[in-house]
């Protein structure tokens, strides 16, 4: 406190060291001429912040230079569902991010405009605000969600555009330039704008109305079977489930700890993952952990959506697992394939996974197609 | 007191460098009673009620994470590699290291202790949290430094949401609250590579939970300046040496349900802190 005060004394000295000379020597600075400042920046939008979260786990993150606002959203969720920003009009990010599978496709490689696949499957999109790393992707070669954004409107095997000729029909659309007036202050559209809307979108996806969630918040009780899943989750045991290290808990309803894992799918990898982001043969074979969130509506599932069912993702912690050189420690029962639940324990942890899924999240409302 | 004098100089030194500006002499001295804000050059006129008290001065503590394995300095940068051999011949790699300190301390030589409330993940792996700005004290010699490894039972109770966040949390059928340490690495068995996860948290027991944290005591420091950077430093070979001599082969994996591997890691992590530099400035 006292240290402080002397460092306020000393910096009241240095102002009034220069007051003193200026008043003398030089002439006082005009006010600058006022600048035009751009018109509809925005109305203010919180992010909605449900209780599960609230509770347990940090803020969202949203970036100083890109705040929610009505009009951003708005524009953010017009673009999503418009097919104007593919290269030949024909896909719109909602295509392989659709709301009835909680923003992703039931496919296990989408088809991009010139029907070239990939060798990953769609993403889910929800909670996006609160994945701390910042790092998107499932190789998070992505920094930020505006980041993410850019990179599907010009990948050939997605939308196959470019960003000038996406700007150019934005631009010479008839409803585009005073909404990005309306959100920007700007009329003169460019792709950081497109990606700064969708990524505003893309953040009121929210999704914590699971029954697990509303167990957390005292307004169900579980089925017995539900609970018997809760519990083999957070059983580390052989024979148990082994998922919280990296899926999250009661006290992180996020269901993933947004991180990267090499989870024993494979001996030798097709594809290096993180691996190949960072140039470190460490992280080969590492994806990013998916949230349990919702697992009812975004089969298939992996990275590579190689497991087609739910079944199909428990056989392999069960009994799949095979070692490789970056394996993460956290597959404790590696050595002997998995954890070897029975038949019953994979039917209840089943049962509790399900009750991660949230049905108004895919019929909010506010998440559908906005064009007519 | 030398901050005042330093407030002084530096006030003085500003002015000096505005001396071709046309300028009055007088009190300079923004304390004093007659301080002349147009003054620049000060004539010795300055009047005070009474002379300026004797400040009470305090440290500022910073603490420093430092890691070895027998004095090979570990980070992440020597992750993955089967560079550290511990006391039962295993050779070994990490990936993974990251644990939580909390209540750091100074005991007293009189015997009562400062606390330094609040809590503070290191996270080796990701280079987080190595640098913990953890309070204040006043100055003096203080007999002995400490902090609990983990959380005691009553702070483990809490609910942490960054703790939530980082995915800390300890399973509720096992004692609930979080984790001390996420220990996880490789060991080598017959030539091949095999996984071991080291994680310390409360001991549980046919439902009994026992808590297992440890209280850290280290030698005494002075602190004689305002800024002190004390490091601590982890011998990460002790957690497999004294008293308990670890083998990975029967101890490597699905150790945070065994009662046993608890309180053995509890026992050997009483030698794995020491004191390590401690800078002081002004």
């Amino acid at each position: 406190m006292v240290r402080k005060s002397l460092n306020i004394l000393l910096v009241i000295g240095m102002v009034i060291s220069f007051y003193s000379c200026s008043k003398n020597k030089i002439e006082p600075i005009p006010p600058p001429e006022p600048v035009p400042q751009p018109t509809g920046v925005g109305t203010p939008a919180v992010l909605f912040v449900p209780q599960v979260f609230l509770q347990s786990i940090n803020p969202p993150i949203i970036p100083a230079n890109n705040p929610q606002t009505v009009e951003g959203i708005a524009l953010g969720r017009k673009l999503f569902y418009d097919p104007i920003l593919s290269g030949d009009g024909t896909q719109a990010c909602a295509d392989c991010h659709a709301p009835e599978f909680s923003f992703t496709d039931s496919n296990q490689f989408s088809t991009g405009i010139t029907m070239l696949q990939g060798n990953r499957n769609s993403m889910a999109i929800f909670n996006a605000a609160w994945n701390w790393n910042g790092q998107f992707f499932w190789d998070g070669r992505a920094n930020s969600l505006e980041e993410q954004a850019l990179g599907p409107v010009v990948n050939p095997i997605e939308m196959n555009n470019t960003w000038p000729a996406a700007m150019a029909s934005l631009q010479a659309d008839g409803l585009y330039p005073s909404m990005f007036n309306d959100a920007f202050g700007t009329t003169v559209i460019d792709s950081n704008l497109v990606a700064m809307a969708i990524a505003q979108f893309e953040r009121t996806l929210v999704s914590a109305n699971s029954r697990f969630d509303r167990f957390l918040l005292g307004q169900l009780a579980l089925t017995p079977q539900e609970l018997s899943g809760f519990n083999i989750f957070n059983d580390g045991n052989l024979g148990g489930g082994d998922c919280f290290h990296c899926h999250g808990s009661a006290a992180n309803p996020l269901w993933t700890d947004n991180d990267f894992h090499n989870n024993g799918l494979d001996a030798t990898f097709t594809d290096n993952g993180l691996g190949a982001i960072t140039g470190n043969p460490n992280d080969n074979g590492k994806f990013k952990t998916p949230s349990l969130r919702n697992l009812a509506y975004t089969a298939p599932y992996m990275h590579d959506g190689r497991f087609a069912t739910l079944d199909e993702v428990l056989d392999h912690y069960s009994q799949g697992v095979v070692m490789s050189p970056t394996i993460d420690a956290l597959m404790q029962h590696a050595g002997t394939g998995g954890t070897q639940m029975s038949p019953s324990t994979k039917a209840d942890l089943k049962a509790f996974l399900l009750s991660l899924s949230d049905p108004d999240f895919i019929t909010n409302p506010a998440f559908q197609d906005p064009n007519p | 007191m030398k901050l005042i004098t330093k407030s002084l100089l530096g006030i003085f030194l500003l002015g000096t460098l505005f001396t071709s500006c046309s300028k009055d002499e007088g009190c300079t001295d923004p304390a004093a009673n007659n301080f002349d804000v147009e003054a620049l050059k000060d004539d010795g006129s300055c009047t005070y009620d009474k002379l300026p008290e004797e400040v009470h001065e305090e440290s500022h503590i910073t603490f420093n994470f430092m890691h070895h394995f027998d004095g090979i300095p570990v980070t992440a940068a020597n992750f993955n590699q089967f560079n550290f051999v511990t006391a039962n011949g295993d050779t070994i790699s990490i990936t993974k290291l990251r644990y939580l300190v909390s209540d750091m301390r100074l005991y007293t030589t009189s015997g009562d202790s400062v606390m330094m409330n609040g809590y503070n993940l290191v996270d080796l792996t990701n280079g987080t949290g190595l640098s913990y700005e953890a309070g204040e004290s006043d100055l003096g010699a203080f007999a002995g430094i400490g902090f609990n490894f983990g959380f005691d039972t009553t702070d483990n109770a809490g609910n942490y949401l960054d703790l939530n966040s980082a995915n800390w949390n300890w399973p509720v059928m096992i004692g609930a609250g979080y984790h001390n340490m996420q220990f996880e690495g490789k060991y080598k068995f017959n030539g091949a590579d095999s996984l071991y996860a080291y994680h310390n948290g409360t001991a549980s027991n046919m439902g009994a939970h026992e808590q297992n944290h440890i209280s850290v005591r280290l030698p005494g420091i002075a602190l004689n300046e305002h800024n002190v950077v004390v490091t601590i430093e982890m011998n990460i070979a002790e957690w497999f040496r004294n008293p308990n001599t670890w083998d990975l082969n029967a101890n490597h994996s699905n150790l945070m349900m065994n009662y046993g591997a608890q309180k053995m890691m509890q026992a050997n992590g009483y030698n794995v802190f020491s004191l390590g530099a401690v800078s002081q400035r002004k």
